[in-house]
């Protein structure tokens, strides 16, 4: 994977913090390590929309990575809900099922954002600092003692 | 079955194959079956609901799953039956995702269903007006199979067309 400037939060210099929502254990680990390549840190995970709700109210993430299919409570459905409580969630659907009336219920719910399972990592880190904007500013550089800076 | 609705799931099979195994496919048998679906190695079954009705199924045996799951973290993967399942499921869910993303982009309107194990040996007969296709993808890493039985779900297009003119 390539490497990928850390992001971390304006306000107090703290990584980016992340809630993974997919029914697929396999689609959550492979997030969770795209995270951990872009500097991040993994706040909490769930595999239905409920337990999103209950995860995002616990850890108040500053990203959401939200699958759209699930068992229970779909994507759309959580969006609404968690926007409703908190109107300033930053959620990014996720999803293999990218049709125009999906992706557009979802932003009318309150999502940011759309990206398309298979998830490339580039495009994804694109959308994440999209969707940060301001509030976010990539980490200084670490220097070495060999004086070479370092990600 | 009409071509329009295989068509992309071929596109969609190729495409994401070709990037998840960082390969090119070919296709290999091609075949027309009314008999139940004969699983042939570990499956999962996708179901759609809406103007086009049917299921889909994606079937690969486990070292191919383990090599996909491999590309998929990006580093090797010890194999293990929950391993295989979540893989087979999660290319399920892009490989018909995908598709379903492309039919609907097109005016058809129908749901997808999230992918399930399909355990039984045998099952999911065709009919008179579901016959199923049956695709090898043939790949470096083994063989893939789709399985798509679908048909117009013509009631329910009749009450959309309905509605539209009401």
């Amino acid at each position: 994977m390539d490497q990928y400037v850390p992001l971390i939060r304006k306000k107090d210099k703290q990584p980016i913090r992340f809630l993974v929502v997919d029914d697929s254990i396999f689609a959550r680990k492979n997030l969770t390590k795209m995270i951990d390549v872009f500097g991040g840190e993994l706040a909490g995970e769930a595999g239905d929309g409920c337990t999103a709700i209950t995860e995002y109210n616990r850890t108040l993430p500053d990203i959401v990575l939200m699958d759209i299919t699930m068992p229970q409570m779909e994507g759309i459905e959580a969006v609404e809900r968690i926007v409703r409580q908190h109107a300033d969630a930053r959620i990014i659907m996720v999803s293999s099922v990218g049709y125009q009336e999906n992706i557009l219920a979802a932003l009318q719910k309150g999502a940011k954002h759309f990206v398309q399972k298979p998830v490339r990592p580039d495009v994804l880190y694109e959308i994440i600092r999209y969707v940060l904007g301001d509030d976010a500013e990539a980490a200084p550089a670490v220097t070495t003692l060999a004086g070479e800076a370092r990600l | 079955m009409k071509m329009e609705l295989i068509q992309p799931f071929i596109n969609s099979a190729d495409a994401i194959l070709a990037q998840v195994m960082h390969c090119s496919t070919k296709i290999g048998d091609v075949s027309m079956e009314q008999e139940a679906y004969r699983r042939k190695g570990t499956a999962s079954v996708v179901a759609i609901h809406g103007d086009i009705e049917g299921r889909v199924i994606l079937d690969l045996d486990p070292k191919t799953a383990i090599h996909v799951a491999s590309q998929l973290c990006g580093a090797p993967v010890e194999e293990s039956e929950d391993i295989v399942r979540e893989t087979v499921n999660e290319l399920a869910n892009m490989v018909i995702g995908n598709a379903v993303t492309l039919l609907n982009n097109e005016g058809h309107h129908f749901k997808v269903l999230p992918p399930e194990a399909h355990v039984e040996a045998q099952g999911f007969a065709g009919s008179d007006d579901t016959e199923a296709l049956v695709m090898c993808f043939e790949t470096p890493s083994g063989d893939i199979y789709l399985n798509i039985a679908m048909r117009y779900n013509r009631r329910r297009k009749e009450e959309r067309a309905a509605v539209e003119i009401a």
